[in-house]
């Protein structure tokens, strides 16, 4: 270019201008940001969140305590005890999730023949104990019943890929 | 005892309040401009600022004020206690007393001396002093070249800063403020001198460690630079230091180049108080206008390199305010239009 032509913009700022002129336009955009908690961000349907226990339809448990999951788990978060039931049937009396020690990679939910453990859409269960984050059978359980709607819905959209 | 009070009492008093009408619109003025810069910067990001504090976050700066003053003051083991506790008290009161010159109104100036623009380059010069004082007294090798640096560069864009300065001062014929304000009657200074203004702006920008000039002090590149030791109280001081700084630059540029408290086209629509107050709108909106393009030239360009700053400082800006010294110089006594005081 030439020392004139580049002398005149040093000079007069061009360049500088024009950029200032992009940031002003920027001003009047409407903005990008959601107003979390009163507006979330949409999520995928593979979203890999707060663990649940699912039941059949009509309410017994589906885990049935082959403890896949258990060998599977990269972290070994996981910890399962069994006994047969009253009823004959196979069982844990103990399952165990350290949401401290998961990594939240979904080996669990892929290793579950009877798609028994999941990962929900929850990610908002953060708590002020840590002792609150040793999630139990009861506690998985109940988070299965609270979100049974949404991971059935998840899981009807992913069955396709899996 | 009469004597006492008409001479020396009631006008101390008087001073008072005239300084308490500054200086508490100044801190509050201060406050909001974090918020306001928060604001800006976000918009020009596409986001929003701050806007869950108050309504549209308008409480934050409080909050962030009460937030400061619970935390805990932080000495290094091996500092300079007193010089460390001395630099953010000498920064933030350099600040603040420069503010004793400029005038509001005519007549409604704290103290209307002859030499307005020397005592304000005076205490920008010596403002140098609370940077170097903090660097060093911090005993941290990143407080110490921050310091360095900052300071380097506050003394060279100084130096630009007082060409042009000159510049608008032969133009007028008197150093009083005031007066500097009146000249601009028929035309303010930024229109024939409109590259001396962005030459002080820019120079402005570099004096208060303002991006895109803040290397010194910018967050990814040395953390905090001269303030990294720096806690609660003691930082607030600074940052308060800082912003009524860049507060003052853009008085400065309102009062020289802007036509300081004059209406454009000399619209006086009013008298009495009135007037004081469309005096004083007018100075506050030049004054917010020129704070505004701050924050915009902050959201628009990368960081200087500091070689590349100082490069800017000595062989573009002086060469050129000297340049159109001369010039503004030699077209004055050609036409004529020296002014005669």
């Amino acid at each position: 270019m030439s020392f004139l032509a580049r002398g005149a913009r040093g000079l007069l700022l061009s360049e500088l201008l024009s950029g200032m002129a992009l940031t002003l336009r920027y001003m009047f955009k409407p903005s990008v940001t959601v107003n979390y908690p009163y507006e979330k961000g949409p999520l995928s349907s593979r979203f890999r969140g707060e663990h649940a226990l699912r039941r059949y339809p009509n309410g017994e448990e589906r885990c049935i305590a082959c403890k896949l999951c258990e060998a599977i788990c990269p972290a070994l978060a996981i910890t399962i005890e069994a006994e047969p039931r009253a009823d004959g049937s196979r069982r844990t009396t103990r399952y165990d999730i350290d949401m401290t020690k998961c990594i939240y990679c979904g080996y669990c939910q892929e290793a579950c023949p009877v798609d028994a453990i999941v990962e929900g859409p929850n990610f908002e269960f953060a708590s002020e104990t840590r002792e609150e984050l040793f999630y139990d059978k009861e506690k998985l359980l109940a988070n299965g019943d609270r979100w049974e709607a949404e991971i059935a819905q998840s899981l009807s959209l992913e069955a396709p890929y899996r | 005892m009469a004597e006492f009070w008409h001479g020396y009492l009631w006008p101390t008093i008087i001073t008072v309040v005239e300084i308490l009408c500054v200086l508490v619109p100044l801190l509050i003025t201060i406050a909001y401009y974090t918020y306001a810069e928060r604001k800006v910067l976000a918009y020009a990001q596409l986001r929003k600022g701050p806007n869950v504090v108050g309504p549209f976050g308008l409480l934050q700066p409080i909050a962030d004020a009460i937030k400061m003053l619970w935390k805990e003051t932080v000495i290094p083991s091996g500092a300079n206690r007193v010089i460390f506790i001395a630099a953010p008290i000498v920064t933030v009161a350099l600040a603040l007393v420069a503010w004793a010159v400029i005038p509001f109104d005519q007549g409604m100036v704290i103290s209307n001396i002859n030499v307005g623009i020397l005592y304000l380059f005076a205490i920008s010069s010596l403002s140098v002093y609370g940077t170097i004082m903090a660097g060093w007294a911090s005993n941290s090798r990143y407080a110490f070249l921050g310091a360095l640096r900052s300071a380097a560069q506050m003394v060279s864009y100084e130096v630009s800063i007082g060409f042009v300065l000159v510049t608008v001062l032969i133009c007028v014929g008197s150093l009083n403020l005031t007066d500097i304000v009146l000249a601009q009657r028929h035309i303010w200074f930024v229109i024939p001198l409109l590259p001396m203004a962005v030459v002080f702006f820019i120079s402005g920008l570099a004096e208060t460690n303002r991006a895109p000039f803040d290397l010194a002090e910018g967050e990814s590149e040395i953390v905090a630079g001269f303030h990294v030791e720096y806690s609660a109280m003691t930082w607030l001081l600074f940052f308060m230091g800082e912003y009524g700084n860049m507060i003052m630059v853009c008085a400065m540029t309102s009062i020289l180049f802007l036509g300081g408290w004059l209406p454009p086209f000399g619209i006086e629509p009013f008298d009495g108080v009135a007037a004081h107050v469309w005096h004083i709108a007018w100075l506050l909106a030049k004054v917010l206008f020129v704070m505004f393009v701050f924050l915009w030239v902050r959201a628009t360009f990368p960081r200087f390199r500091y070689d590349q700053l100082m490069r800017l400082g000595w062989k573009v800006f002086l060469p050129l305010s000297l340049f159109w010294l001369v010039l503004t110089a030699g077209v004055l006594t050609a036409m004529g239009w020296v002014p005669s005081h």
